[in-house]
């Protein structure tokens, strides 16, 4: 038979990892900042471990959604209300994380609450509106675009009726904390790992493929593809409420216009990543250098002293790049007819 | 092949020995890794209909690709009523006369009629604008040439396969296409749509179109074609007039070994009753299905397409659950909400549509095949046994004499017949006493169908119950020891296996 003769390129692609192009990415951008900061600013650009530090700590937000939002994406959907799920928790988490040194706290007889108060609030709350999208894609079988449209107003909307647009500010110190020094970091490679494990080496995982390459193929395999669909819409909203409690205890204030466009930013690393717009492709440690990628980026123009507003257009560039070359990539491979 | 010398030897070194009207010379196709095509001919005369045969993976859809313009040549020449041309994608072959058929149909599921058949040429009024009476008014003068019954107004997603089918044969005869490619276009027709095809068929070729048919199916070959090239591994093996060769000449060019027994049933040790259906209804669909099915028996089910088999399949495994009615098991009445219900009782179903409802295409072979067995162990707290289960995924490539040099491989670069045995696989490795096989060899080649069918009877002597959907009545009275047969919905008789018969079945099937 003919396809005895696709051996070889098999073979080959076996020792080379998917993630290796992605990686090569991550490096030439480096490169590329590394030898224009000689050039324009007389300096390198990653002999500075500070700049590194401030860099992972502004993309560890995005990264923990990130990590939500491409397992999502890897079941065919796309989840649009992480950012404003973000600005919902970590308005309502703070306000139960007020201190007492304050006097105008929300709640003045719910301040100094130990830690795990605001926390279970913030998780409870993403985890509720997770559980919302994905009942209302799996149940009703609306659009995940829609279904979380929708969640991206509405959070919205409840995050700047929490106070009527103000924001809430004097966290508790052990609150604090969850937001100071590496702690967003570690806790985004933390969730990055777990849902790397779950994916690859779970049912769960095995589950969350199958429904992304065939939902039909995997309601005839006994998979119960409404319930895993909820599942993995609710660990995205769970991960959002995580990341609303990392940015307002970093910020220590909470505001509703937090968070804005990170869905957005969230989408474009796991994309960026390798992760497949159609479903069924996708690795988290994929995703986790697609944020890297958007972070040096960011941290590169600044490094250079580039205009914020083309920074943007930059960036949009890149993420339609990164598409482009995937459709590529699944053309060349397809070809073989 | 020795004793098949063609009974008209074809002109040697590009000098057409007739009036060809599509004549390919020395084509040669390679793709990353697959040498598709190696230095393929073929000659379609006007008025003709000319069949390619080969296994899967022989190399016919490349080089019909190539014909419609799809898929550009390495090498090689393609010469159209006697002049060489260079085809610059499908639409450039439309324009020149060649129009392809499309297995899967190729038309705007809401536009109407007209507008499928017209699209860029439409009729515009004094405006400028589309006029539709028009259009209408042109597609019924066309289907009335060709003796075509559909509304020009119908929206296409109101329309049968068959009907569909119809519209695009009309659109390339509206193109005045003299070379027409079908590729299978009965693979989803029912007999009396087949006919119909035929007649359509047979009117072309009295008008002078070629038409290069792809089949799988011997008998229309035999009914339908005047010519036939065989393809094998991608090289030409021969051409021939059907009316000289025997069904096993074609067999032996195609596999190029013999093949002793298509259907080779092994007797089977029928024993208890381990599927008890009573009264099994889905209102519209089916009603009133009763039957017995024993360890070790297989059960052939045999209807018209749309007479409702698939949907007592699908019911039984939970995927449409019937709404009345009991299913025992074991004398056990069961309750099967889901698949993962009818699994928990030992049932499995090979889906009719392999591309639909069984292959995860972006997937591996690995996980296309241990899918299903993670129900059922092999998962210790949610982390999988990959080791284990790796392991006894091999072992099932290994009997199932998959061909793939790794399991690691994605699914979709097999050939149908290999990927039918990956799915089946899957199956097995759930270890189920009740299989359920809806066409499992729909569209793969001779030899993976005989691989299959000798499967099928060695899991029904260790004890497995089968129950197996064909629409082809010489594998469902090959491998049956009894056979429902269905009409409209309704179960029109069993038959034994000593009395049954093509023309019982037909009888029963299409009254």
């Amino acid at each position: 038979m003919a396809n005895v003769q696709i051996e070889p390129v098999a073979r080959t692609r076996r020792k080379l990892p998917q993630e290796l192009n992605i990686l090569s990415v991550l490096v030439g951008v480096a490169l590329v900042f590394e030898l224009l900061g000689w050039i324009f600013q007389g300096q390198s650009f990653l002999m500075n471990p500070q700049r590194l530090t401030i860099m992972i700590l502004q993309v560890s937000v995005v990264g923990i959604i990130a990590v939500g939002v491409t397992q999502v994406i890897i079941t065919g959907g796309i989840d649009l209300s992480s950012g404003s799920i973000v600005a919902m928790t970590a308005m309502v988490a703070m306000s139960f994380a007020q201190s007492s040194d304050y006097a105008r706290a929300i709640y003045p007889a719910l301040t100094d609450m130990p830690v795990i108060v605001p926390l279970a609030v913030g998780l409870g709350l993403g985890l509720l509106a997770g559980i919302i999208n994905g009942s209302l894609i799996a149940i009703t079988g609306i659009p995940p675009f829609i279904a979380t449209l929708g969640m991206m107003v509405t959070a919205r909307g409840i995050a700047k009726w929490y106070t009527k647009g103000q924001p809430i500010s004097f966290p508790t110190e052990s609150f604090a904390k969850i937001g100071s020094g590496a702690w967003p970091v570690a806790i985004f490679l933390l969730v990055a790992i777990i849902f790397h494990v779950a994916l690859r080496y779970t049912r769960y995982g095995k589950f969350t493929y199958a429904i992304g390459a065939n939902p039909q193929a995997a309601r005839v395999s006994g998979i119960n593809v409404q319930r895993h669909l909820i599942t993995v819409y609710a660990i995205a909203g769970l991960l959002s409420g995580l990341a609303g409690i990392v940015t307002a205890a970093r910020a220590e204030t909470a505001q509703a216009g937090m968070g804005m466009m990170y869905e957005l930013d969230a989408i474009a690393a796991a994309v960026i990543g390798g992760t497949s717009l159609s479903g069924g492709r996708g690795r988290i440690f994929g995703t986790v250098i697609g944020t890297m990628i958007l972070g040096l980026m960011m941290s590169g123009f600044t490094f250079l002293r580039v205009d914020a507003y083309y920074q943007e257009i930059v960036k949009g560039l890149i993420i339609v790049a990164a598409v482009v070359a995937d459709v590529y990539r699944q053309k060349a491979r397809t070809k073989k007819a | 092949m020795n004793s098949m010398t063609p009974p008209q030897t074809l002109g040697q070194g590009g000098q057409p020995v007739g009036p060809y009207l599509l004549e390919i010379e020395g084509i040669r196709k390679e793709f990353p890794g697959v040498l598709a095509l190696n230095d393929v001919q073929f000659r379609l005369r006007p008025g003709t209909v000319h069949a390619l045969m080969g296994e899967n993976g022989a190399g016919k859809s490349t080089l019909m690709k190539i014909i419609a313009g799809i898929y550009t040549p390495d090498r090689g020449t393609i010469r159209l009523r006697g002049e060489e041309v260079e085809l610059n994608g499908p639409l450039d072959a439309l324009k020149r006369g060649i129009a392809m058929i499309h297995q899967e149909l190729a038309l705007m599921t809401w536009m109407t009629v007209a507008e499928n058949i017209w699209i860029r040429r439409e009729p515009k009024n004094a405006f400028g604008l589309i006029d539709h009476r028009k259009m209408a008014e042109q597609t019924r003068e066309l289907f009335d040439q060709l003796k075509i019954r559909i509304d020009p107004t119908a929206e296409i997603s109101t329309l049968t396969v068959a009907q569909r089918q119809m519209v695009e044969i009309a659109k390339a005869v509206s193109y005045q296409s003299d070379v027409l490619i079908m590729d299978e276009p009965t693979s989803a027709l029912t007999e009396t749509e087949v006919d119909h095809l035929f007649d359509i068929i047979r009117d072309l070729r009295a008008r002078g179109i070629g038409i290069v048919y792809i089949t799988h199916k011997m008998n229309e070959l035999f009914e339908i074609a005047d010519e036939f090239s065989v393809f094998r591994d991608g090289t030409y093996v021969g051409t021939h007039a059907s009316a000289d060769v025997t069904r096993d000449d074609i067999i032996r060019m195609m596999v190029g070994r013999e093949i002793t027994d298509m259907f080779p049933k092994e007797e089977a040790k029928i024993t208890d009753v381990i599927l008890s259906v009573e009264n099994l209804t889905l209102p519209g669909v089916f009603h009133g299905i009763t039957f017995d099915l024993r360890k070790g028996e297989i059960l052939g089910v045999a209807g018209l397409v749309g007479s409702g088999r698939s949907n007592v399949a699908e019911a039984l495994f939970g995927v449409v659950p019937a709404t009345e009615g009991t299913i025992r098991i074991d004398g056990r009445p069961v309750t099967i909400r889901s698949s993962a219900d009818a699994m928990r009782e030992g049932m499995a179903l090979l889906t009719e549509d392999r591309k639909e409802t069984g292959c995860f295409l972006q997937l591996s072979i690995l996980e296309n095949m241990q899918i299903a067995a993670l129900h059922q162990g092999h998962v210790k707290a949610g982390f999988v046994d990959e080791q284990g289960l790796t392991k006894l995924c091999e072992d099932m490539k290994g009997r199932l004499r998959v061909k793939t040099p790794n399991l690691d491989e994605r699914i979709e670069n097999l050939s149908g017949g290999n990927q039918q045995k990956v799915l089946i696989a899957r199956w097995l490795l759930t270890k189920p006493r009740i299989l359920i096989l809806d066409e499992p060899t729909r569209g793969i080649d001779v030899g993976a169908k005989a691989e299959i069918h000798r499967l099928i009877s060695k899991l029904a002597q260790e004890g497995v119950a089968v129950i197996m959907i064909s629409s082809e009545l010489p594998e469902v009275l090959g491998m049956s020891d009894r056979i429902l047969v269905m009409h409209e919905g309704h179960m029109t008789g069993i038959l034994d296996r000593a009395e049954a018969n093509q023309v019982k079945i037909m009888e029963l099937a299409a009254r």
